[in-house]
């Protein structure tokens, strides 16, 4: 792995790492990551740095739906306009263009589920483009972003040992 | 009436770290830098294979060489990682636990009066080993002005050149060290010079950081006078599935293979099936684990340089092996323990030659190993 590759896989498992501990970590001079992360910054490859939050152990209610948009193209439109318009919604968490049965598949979050519902029939639905809308609310989480919910494993290891 | 015990189980010490041990486990809340074993488990795929065989009922002996397909896996595995060529028919023999293939191979080779040196610091079943087998243990103690290699002077030193057998390990547990070819060959110089049959315990030989790993048996004149062991526990984090493999030239393997069909018959079955698996699709899990340690080990090392301990890089295994902060690390490793709640283990549990260093694991998440460091931090600033 080189240095680069090294950082962001660093960066990756845990966004909370200070400048001196990645160097320690990756084995680089601090200046060096400083800089490394400067560049990805600038050229936009590192796009943002977030925390994985399990709701639900807050007890706070997070209403969360993967929507399914059907969109039909011209030849003034392209799925990129169509994604420059749903993208800018704050409520809008993931667009992702995708391959199959449908055209985007789009990830929205919100306090409430008449919250989520409304945003979807009023903002999203009467787009032109938009064809069809199918929604599903999410029911339960297990892992995000690869980090697992459980309770995790114990560590069932002696204490100390040869 | 009182069973009355031999006088071998009489006069066998117990091992140091069952002391440590037992402080730890009567303490809360600790963070231990004490595990001789990887933090992972094994690879799913290893797991599942396990499962999958007990599911079709694979649970009877399996040949007491161990099953050939895993032994062929062996023989293509260590020739491609490290240019081992043995053969799977008489060659290699597959064990419980390298612990196992190093107790065989004392027995088969040592006779009542030979002499067993031993590399030191060293894990702490070889000396026991030697003594069950009748023979008499000869510390060879390795230097911290030398990063704890084997070298020739100090086999000189110590009296090597008279013993019959010559037990070493790199990467090394519990010091981290580990050796380059260059650096073996003065030691397989002095081996053919003196006719020593060298057992070399190669377990962690995946988990070296700094150069590939290079077995003493590959060295000109070394095959056919060297054992060398290796197993699943430290590179697949299989350790409570107990499997090793013990390589050598035929005779031994046989003999050893005597000793085994009477007290083992066969290694366990269903690990057999594990590591078939993780030879054939494990390698990526295995460099994973591997990118792990390192990250820890360049963490763990400079902070102890941060903190003033003095610390030689180790470059292999997933142990460092610190200068104690005290004269005394018994005294320390207990201090530490008691005020901080962080286990590190006293480096005279694997011998003499450990006495005033501390073994310190980094098989631990990287979350508590930078808590473990900030413990120590706020112990020495006291």
């Amino acid at each position: 792995m080189n240095s680069r590759d090294e950082l962001l896989a660093l960066l990756s498992e845990n966004a909370r790492y200070s400048t001196a501990e990645l160097a320690r970590l990756a084995d680089m001079d601090e200046d060096v990551v400083e800089e490394e992360i400067a560049e990805l910054e600038a050229k936009g490859a590192l796009r943002g740095y977030q925390a994985v939050v399990d709701w639900d152990e807050l007890d706070r209610e997070r209403v969360r739906a993967s929507v399914e948009l059907n969109v039909t193209l011209d030849r003034e439109t392209s799925y990129g306009d169509i994604a420059d318009r749903i993208a800018k919604f704050p409520e809008v968490t993931t667009l992702r263009l995708m391959s199959g049965d449908y055209d985007f598949l789009m990830e929205v979050e919100g306090d409430s589920m008449s919250e989520v519902s409304w945003f979807i029939s009023e903002k999203i639905a009467p787009i032109p483009e938009i064809t069809q809308t199918v929604t599903h609310y999410v029911m339960d989480a297990y892992k995000e972003n690869g980090i697992e919910f459980g309770d995790g494993d114990d560590d069932d290891r002696l204490s100390v040992s040869p | 009436m009182t069973i009355e015990l031999s006088e071998r189980a009489r006069t066998i010490p117990p091992s140091g770290i069952r002391r440590f041990f037992e402080l730890a486990e009567q303490q809360e809340d600790i963070i231990s830098l004490g595990v001789g074993e990887p933090d992972f488990s094994a690879p799913w795929s290893a797991r599942e294979a396990a499962i999958a065989s007990l599911e079709a009922g694979k649970t009877s002996y399996t040949a007491n060489r161990g099953k050939l397909e895993l032994r062929e896996a062996i023989a293509a595995h260590v020739d491609d990682h490290f240019d081992l060529a043995y053969d799977p028919d008489d060659e290699i023999l597959v064990t419980t636990g390298v612990s196992e293939a190093v107790d065989l191979a004392l027995r088969a080779i040592v006779d009542p009066g030979d002499t067993v040196a031993v590399a030191q610091p060293a894990y702490i079943s070889y000396v026991p080993g030697a003594i069950f087998a009748g023979g008499d243990p000869l510390p060879v103690v390795t230097r911290r002005e030398d990063e704890f290699k084997l070298t020739r002077d100090v086999l000189e030193d110590s009296g090597a050149a008279g013993a019959d057998v010559l037990v070493m390990n790199y990467p090394n547990n519990p010091t981290g060290a580990t050796m380059t070819r260059e650096e073996l060959e003065p030691v397989a110089e002095f081996a053919r010079e003196h006719e020593l049959t060298v057992l070399s315990d190669e377990v962690y030989a995946r988990l070296s950081y700094e150069h590939d790993h290079t077995s003493i048996a590959t060295l000109p004149g070394m095959r056919e006078r060297t054992i060398v062991f290796n197993g699943f526990s430290k590179a697949y984090a299989m350790t409570g599935l107990r499997l090793g493999y013990a390589m050598g030239p035929p005779e031994v393997i046989s003999a050893m293979n005597r000793i085994h069909q009477y007290t083992m018959l066969s290694a366990p079955t269903t690990p057999q099936y594990a590591a078939i698996e993780a030879i054939e699709s494990c390698d990526d899990e295995v460099a994973e684990m591997r990118e792990q340690y390192n990250r820890r080990r360049r963490f763990v090392l400079s902070r102890f340089e941060e903190l003033g301990i003095d610390c030689f890089p180790a470059s292999g295994a997933f142990y460092a092996f610190p200068e104690s902060p005290w004269d005394e690390s018994d005294a320390f490793a207990e201090a530490l323990l008691e005020e901080e709640g962080v286990a590190v283990v006293p480096g005279t549990v694997f011998g003499e030659a450990g006495a005033g260093h501390l073994r310190v694991s980094y098989a631990t998440g990287l979350g508590e190993l930078r808590e473990a460091m900030r413990r120590l931090e706020s112990f020495l600033s006291r």
